[in-house]
């Protein structure tokens, strides 16, 4: 990036397949919305109404997997126009949930959906954004939330690292003060393999989490997955636990092949 | 059209849409002969891999179908679930759920007015644009939309992809005091929404009386937002089970979200069918408003979807109101559920429209089979149709940026999410 201060930097927000729900962090800032166009120029953002996909821009956030063949020349002209590539969301950093069509995904799938399948362009696999191209920055999250989008942001814009907090939901469950779902009532909890950044919101309401942000640093899969046992959950409940928003996220795809006990994809 | 000239426009991406889709357009000799709304968004199969889920997972799935109105998925799929379980949802879990469902429809329809369908109105491309010529009416819009989204964090933590819905009710109660506080604020902004109702009224807007069927929800009392019988403006009135026998969906090959009918024909869902078939399930003080501005209703001009999802924010405002008026929290915010084998039909309102689930469920609770129609795949034939009327109407020689953005105003009225319906624009006019 240049210095900061030296213009106005140019930010590009481009869409793959996913929800739009990571774009919102930016659409429902509400009135800093309006700041932050202020601060940045917005070169290229569809749903918000700026079009030019192919600008040269200082950082590009780029939202949603890899899903079909017009994705792979798309994801490497964005990455060819930008300083800085942002990866927002479960889709962009580990494929998505669409991701749970990898490996079991055949042709019917789209024969009984669609009549006319030939006319249905989709790859077999949906896969993340550094699959393809060069990432600098991954900000895990279904959906990512406004202040991990800004915080990222202005760390850019400073001209520093973002902060990367790849602790597990337990910890941010600890300092709120909420009594483990765990322990205290015998849920099946993800928070114990699940990146932190959200709040701990599940727990907080007393359910369990679900792992929408993804796979924490040094996790043990194997004795939370044993742990799941002794709740009663089957080895295909338990492996359902690892194969939901991030399912190819490599720790929670290898945690819920070895309770299929296969080692293939 | 004077000369007989065969044109090609091309518009590679229809911004201000959520999702991607495209538009062709051909006219040759004054006549279109071509008019194809196309949505590329890519598949994400989302009926296939429910398949084998336990329904328990359901609502944190199906979310992911849409950020902008993940409360829609959630609601339709666990009402349907309730009623093939059996579940009786308590008065407070019933009239929480319309509450957080208003709080959606209040976040969405702002995002829509303000964001993505006025700067049209104003000669603007964006509502940064749009924010130096009416600073006053975009601040009063993004904040109704924060305060929608406050109201579905009450309920779900957060606003997209909230997390609070179970079957059966809700995982947890919000406390009063928050209650309190947000009740207050939703006071003050009833003041706001009628000026935006006001505002948006007084947009000039395009005279396009076209005649259209709508279908809606409607209910014996109350204006049907998260429940109700599948009404149409020609006097269907049937049961959500009954909607395979009267409406249809086929695939063409230009769109990757499916076309639905009704007895053959396109028809319109959304907030004017809406406000159309239930008018007289306005409370009245909405009902007033409306007298006041000289809104009539039902009307055929589908430029009037903008002044319609004013209109809605402040019913869902007024609504939200009334139901968190007593407010207190129940002993248990869920009724406990049982599964067993059957089928699962529900319908809701989503912000853009009737949305249908149909889930057949095995005696453990896994998804055998899953069906779900979204409001845009219901709109696309009409939005075809609109546009070749619209077209006609405005005058096919004019110029071509005149032409696309007049089809683009048309396809905005309905305020498609193609993410739903799979999903983003690209005209290509040739002539």
């Amino acid at each position: 990036m240049d210095t900061p201060g030296f213009a106005k930097p140019r930010v590009a927000v481009h869409k793959f397949s996913s929800c739009d729900g990571c774009q919102l962090a930016f659409l429902n800032l509400g009135e800093d919305l309006l700041a932050l166009a202020a601060r940045v120029d917005l070169v290229h953002f569809a749903e918000a109404g700026p079009l030019d996909p192919d600008a040269d821009v200082d950082i590009a956030f780029v939202e949603g997997s890899v899903s079909t063949p017009e994705d792979l020349g798309r994801i490497q002209r964005i990455r060819a126009h930008s300083r800085v590539l942002v990866a927002i969301g479960a889709c962009a950093t580990s494929g998505g949930i669409q991701g749970l069509r990898n490996g079991v995904f055949d042709a019917g799938w789209v024969t009984q959906i669609y009549r006319h399948p030939e006319a249905v362009a989709s790859l077999e696999r949906s896969t993340p954004i550094a699959r393809h191209v060069k990432v600098d920055v991954e900000l895990w999250g279904c959906p990512v939330s406004g202040p991990q989008v800004l915080a990222a942001l202005n760390a850019l814009l400073l001209g520093v690292a973002p902060r990367d907090d790849a602790d597990k939901v337990c910890t941010e469950c600890k300092r709120a003060g909420h009594p483990c779902v765990m322990v205290t009532r015998g849920i099946a909890c993800m928070g114990p393999a699940t990146r932190a950044g959200c709040g701990a919101l599940c727990p907080g309401l007393g359910r369990d989490c679900y792992g929408c942000y993804g796979p924490a640093e040094t996790v043990n899969t194997a004795t939370l997955a044993a742990q799941f046992g002794r709740f009663g959950l089957d080895a295909a409940a338990i492996a359902q636990r690892f194969q939901s928003i991030n399912s190819q996220a490599p720790v929670f795809l290898a945690a819920a092949q070895a309770i299929r006990g296969q080692g293939d994809d | 059209m004077t000369d007989k000239r065969s044109v090609a426009i091309h518009v590679p991406v229809l911004a201000r849409v959520e999702g991607e889709g495209a538009l062709d357009l051909a006219i040759e000799d004054g006549d279109i002969t071509e008019l194809r709304l196309r949505i590329f968004e890519p598949p994400r199969f989302f009926e296939k891999f429910l398949e084998g889920r336990h329904y328990t997972e359901i609502p944190d799935l199906v979310a992911r179908i849409c950020g902008i109105c993940p409360v829609a998925y959630q609601l339709t799929a666990a009402s349907a679930l309730e009623k093939l379980y059996g579940v009786a949802l308590s008065p407070w879990s019933r009239a929480m759920r319309r509450v957080f469902y208003c709080g959606e429809w209040i976040q969405s329809h702002s995002l829509h007015i303000h964001l993505l369908a006025a700067p049209d109105f104003f000669g603007c491309g964006n509502a940064i644009e749009l924010a130096k010529q009416a600073p006053d009416e975009v601040r009063r819009g993004l904040r109704l939309q924060a305060l929608g989204n406050e109201l579905m964090d009450l309920f779900g933590a957060r606003s997209v992809h909230p997390v609070g819905v179970r079957i059966g009710g809700f995982h947890a109660a919000p406390s009063p005091a928050r209650v309190a506080a947000l009740r207050d604020r939703l006071e003050a902004a009833l003041p706001e929404a009628r000026a935006l109702v006001r505002w948006a009224a007084a947009i000039p807007l395009p005279a396009d009386d076209q005649d259209f069927i709508s279908v809606a929800l409607r209910q014996p009392a109350g204006y049907a937002i998260e429940r109700g019988d599948i009404a149409a403006s020609d006097g269907l009135l049937i049961e959500p089970e009954a909607y395979g026998t009267h409406f249809t969906e086929r695939h063409e090959p230009h769109s990757t979200a499916l076309f639905s009918s009704y007895r053959g024909q396109p028809y319109l869902v959304g907030p004017l069918a809406r406000l159309n078939l239930n008018a007289d399930r306005l409370p009245d003080a909405v009902r007033a408003l409306l007298d006041d501005i000289g809104f009539v209703l039902p009307s055929r001009n589908m430029f009037h979807s903008l002044t319609a999802r004013a209109v809605e924010i402040l019913l869902a405002l007024t609504e939200a109101l009334r139901l968190l008026a007593d407010y207190r929290v129940p002993d248990s915010p869920w009724a406990p559920v049982t599964p067993r084998a059957g089928v699962a039909t529900g319908a809701t309102e989503a912000p853009r429209g009737l949305l249908w689930h149909r889930y057949e469920m095995d005696g453990a609770g896994r998804v055998v089979r899953a069906r779900i129609v979204p409001p845009t795949s219901q709109n696309q034939a009409r939005i075809e149709e609109d546009l070749r009327r619209s077209l006609a109407a405005f005058g096919l020689d004019r110029p071509d940026d005149a032409l696309r953005l007049h089809c683009e105003k048309v396809i905005r009225n309905y305020d498609p999410c193609i993410s739903c319906a799979t999903h983003f624009l690209r005209l290509t006019v040739r002539r």
